[in-house]
């Protein structure tokens, strides 16, 4: 299974993390910054995997975004490279050409893209088309609750 | 453009996000969280019960700043009521939130196994979702306690939606790893594994993950989803890349699930029923075929799907290790990768070979390749890649190679990376121990590990060749020739001088009749070294100069005058003071008789496993060390005692009473006696 996610910036700067097991706030902070460390450091014409502790790091750089994986002992690496492919597919495909932007203004919706695709670190649904479907679900429902605001009420004022 | 920013965005949100970006400095950061935080602060405590739409916002606010690193140590509440609410988004925002910071107050947890509860009973589909992707995302053991006989009943259940049992097969998982005393076996099992012949491929991708963990601890309760998972692998294997439409990924079809499925097959043995086995062993001679056939694409998703495919299905021939016709096959494909253009490729070969390496039928056709892992091993860019290299040729050491192999690793040592190079010392110190015909060959080796790599050899290495050379009368004089001369280096590492005194100090006469080499010689050698040493080396050394004086008496007055001088009987170091003065004392008092006694050579070492082994086991983890190899070493630890027969005056001499309180402590050193 994956143990986590983590998606930062070429300046080391996170934009996405997402855990797949119970860890303290404290270590997390301290594996973050260590992985960071490390995969940030490598050139461009290196492998994609490495050893971690007792883990498996499998990254890729996308734009100015690093994708990166944990993912246990016996887990394959090369289907982790192309789960995080996927999910690169599906955040281009809802944003319409993701950038880094998008995911910083809209990050709560990167979550939720990545709750449809994996849940407990192991991936739920391989189909583009059912996962981008779940979500967009989500979003019609989305629309259907906003009921309209009148711009008083934005303001506050009613 | 975001698909959503119709009017939803959340304004107030983009607007604090903007204005972090914006901020020059941390302290600006700092200064604008805070400020943020006092405005939600007082929103929620405020007496205007705040709406759904600002809630979430506030909420999602909250949690923006705490993604960012800050702590937050409110808002769960709110977030709590968020569950409550019939709106998705609002919902949704709540539950993200309670993931993210999970919270232990027994209070709120009550109210969200609440929260939970009911809308894992509101029998829609999105809310049953969003609830059981809270539990999995928690995954806490009230949760488990609450949820976990309620999960296994919405995955079978007949009425139970596809989207609603991927998830439910997920979260069972996740719960049964937390906390598998709560999840019973049940009458739900037989319909779980049944789940793999579901036409929906995505509750089959779901159901395969669960079924795997679950075979592991209770193989026999699932024995009965091999031969579906064969028959469901050997559809998707045959079947053209336009059957399996949207699961086919770059014309591959259902490489995820395919490689799920492999997986599970890895908890079980070979299928004893002989129909079954023909089509898996059908199966697996496909996908090799298949790796041959010219590709359909030239995207690198293509390559990376199909070979992820292929690497788990050799995963699965190393498991089975039946097949001699399949994992030569296996072998030939992981040499040809081993020299692919792809880095990741080369990378995955050289680590799935060092697992070939172990088993009988292909260790031979393994070997065939040492020249090109070698060559990886001295040319490759990429230090992981070199590791991975390094470890292959570890396992693929046997008799026929291992001089070869400990050269080749000895030389990559003097300019390995120097994170792994406490590994590589214990590798090839195990390496030389386990394969040496000629002991003389071990200590040269040894010997020269501590001159590459001294700072990285730790004390089970050099106590072990120590041990070693008492053990074999042999190869005592070489040890002491080759230590004499490697002290002659103008600097040589505090190990080898730890090493070389000690040595020096058992058998230095075995060199002394050399006049390059006389008693003189040697304690001056030595003693050139002391006062660069630390206070356990300098310990040492003191025992070994008393031992000098017992095997050379014509040294003694020489010695004594070290011994007698201020820095040694006036030393501020305990341990060091009470050597020399008691060593002192001993030369003067004692006569030839008991001096020889007390000093008598070093009896043999009983047979025991190597620590170093031990050592590396811890280091890497279970994995690294296979049971055969640690078998094989109990056997091999024989040879220690060198086949000399030391018989029964070993017993006497251990049984010497020693005149003096912790003297055994001085001649052992401290410490190569004890089983540590």
């Amino acid at each position: 299974m994956m143990r986590f996610m983590l998606l930062f910036s070429r300046q080391g700067k996170l934009r996405l993390q997402k855990w797949y097991t119970a860890t303290a706030e404290r270590d997390k902070k301290k594996m973050v910054r260590d992985l960071m460390q490390i995969v940030l450091a490598r050139k461009p014409k290196m492998c994609s995997f490495l050893e971690w502790r007792d883990l498996k790091i499998v990254y890729k750089r996308y734009a100015s975004l690093y994708f990166c994986c944990a993912v246990e002992e016996q887990d394959n690496e090369l289907i982790t490279l192309e789960v995080i492919h996927r999910f690169v597919e599906l955040l281009d495909k809802y944003f319409g050409s993701v950038c880094e932007l998008d995911i910083i203004f809209n990050f709560e919706k990167a979550y939720f893209i990545l709750d449809e695709f994996l849940m407990g670190g192991e991936i739920q649904d391989t189909s583009k088309k059912s996962v981008l479907k779940a979500i967009e679900q989500s979003d019609l429902l989305q629309e259907e609750d906003e009921s309209p605001r009148s711009v008083l009420e934005e303001m506050g004022l009613a | 453009m975001p698909a959503v920013s119709k009017g939803d965005g959340m304004r107030g949100l983009a607007v604090f996000i903007s204005d972090i970006r914006n901020c020059k400095s941390k302290e600006a950061e700092i200064k604008r969280i805070n400020k943020e935080l006092a405005n939600i602060r007082s929103k929620f405590k405020g007496d205007k019960a705040l709406d759904g739409y600002s809630k979430k916002k506030y909420v999602c606010k909250l949690l923006f700043i705490f993604l960012l690193g800050h702590d937050i140590d409110f808002g769960h509440m709110e977030a709590v009521n968020l569950l409550s609410s019939n709106k998705y988004t609002e919902k949704q925002i709540g539950y993200l939130f309670i993931s993210v910071l999970v919270n232990s107050n027994s209070e709120l947890i009550r109210l969200i196994n609440n929260a939970i509860k009911n809308d894992l009973s509101s029998r829609n589909p999105t809310f049953m979702c969003l609830a059981l992707h809270c539990i999995a995302n928690v995954g806490s053991r009230e949760m488990a306690e609450a949820f976990a006989s309620e999960i296994p009943r919405i995955l079978v259940a007949g009425d139970t939606m596809d989207s609603v049992k991927q998830s439910a097969a997920l979260c069972l998982l996740r719960l049964y790893k937390t906390s598998p005393d709560l999840v019973l076996m049940g009458e739900w099992t037989s319909r779980v594994v049944h789940l793999l012949n579901d036409q929906h491929m995505g509750v089959v991708t779901a159901a395969i993950s669960l079924i795997t963990c679950l075979s592991q601890k209770n193989p026999d309760e699932f024995k009965t989803c091999v031969s579906l998972a064969v028959s469901r692998l050997s559809r998707i294997v045959s079947s053209a890349s336009t059957d399996l439409q949207d699961y086919t990924y770059y014309f591959v079809p259902a490489p995820w699930l395919s490689c799920k499925l492999l997986r599970l097959l890895q908890c079980y043995p070979p299928p004893e029923d002989g129909a079954v086995k023909g089509r898996l062993v059908e199966c697996l001679e496909t996908i090799l075929n298949k790796a041959q056939e010219p590709p359909k694409s030239k995207k690198v998703q293509h390559s990376n799907a199909k070979n992820a495919i292929l690497f788990e299905a050799i995963s699965l021939i190393i498991h089975y290790d039946s097949e001699p016709n399949l994992l030569v096959r296996a072998c030939n494909q992981l040499g040809q990768f081993l020299q692919h253009r792809e880095t990741n490729l080369r990378y995955l070969a050289l680590e799935s070979m060092c697992t070939l390496a172990s088993s009988e039928f292909s260790h031979e056709a393994v070997k065939t390749h040492i020249e090109t892992v070698i060559n990886a091993l001295k040319t490759e860019r990429d230090v992981s890649v070199r590791q991975r290299a390094a470890d292959l040729l570890y396992a693929m050491c046997d008799r026929s190679n291992a001089k070869q192999i400990v050269a080749e690793m000895l030389s990559y040592l003097e300019t390995a990376d120097y994170s792994i190079r406490e590994e590589m010392v214990l590798k090839v110190a195990i390496l030389a121990e386990k394969y040496a015909v000629d002991y003389s060959w071990y200590v040269d080796t040894i010997l020269n590990l501590i001159r590459i790599a001294g700072d990285y050899v730790s004390e089970e290495v050099w106590y072990r060749v120590i041990q070693i050379v008492i053990n074999r009368d042999d190869v005592q004089g070489y040890a002491a020739k080759t230590v004499f001369e490697a002290l002659q280096a103008p600097a040589c590492h505090e190990n080898m001088v730890k090493v070389g005194g000690y040595i020096l100090g058992e058998f230095g006469n075995l060199i002394a009749g050399d006049p390059r080499s006389s008693p003189l010689v040697q304690f001056n050698l030595l003693h050139s070294k002391f006062h660069l040493c630390s206070v356990p080396t300098r310990a040492l050394l003191l025992s070994a100069y008393i031992k000098f004086i017992n095997l050379f008496p014509e040294t003694k007055t020489t010695i004594q005058e070290v011994l007698r001088c201020d820095s040694q009987i006036r030393n501020s170091d305990v341990e060091l003071q009470q050597r020399a003065v008691e060593y002192l004392k001993l030369s003067s008092i004692a006569s030839t008789d008991v001096l020889a006694t007390v000093l008598e050579e070093m009896p043999p070492f009983p047979e025991r496993e190597s620590s170093i082994l031990a050592k590396l086991k811890k280091k890497k983890g279970p994995g690294a060390v296979s049971v055969t190899e640690l078998e094989d070493n109990k056997r091999e630890g024989g040879e220690l005692n060198g086949g000399a027969d030391r018989g029964p005056d070993s017993a006497a001499m251990a049984a010497k009473n020693r005149p003096m309180s912790n003297f055994s402590t001085h001649c052992h050193s401290g410490k190569i006696t004890n089983n540590r």
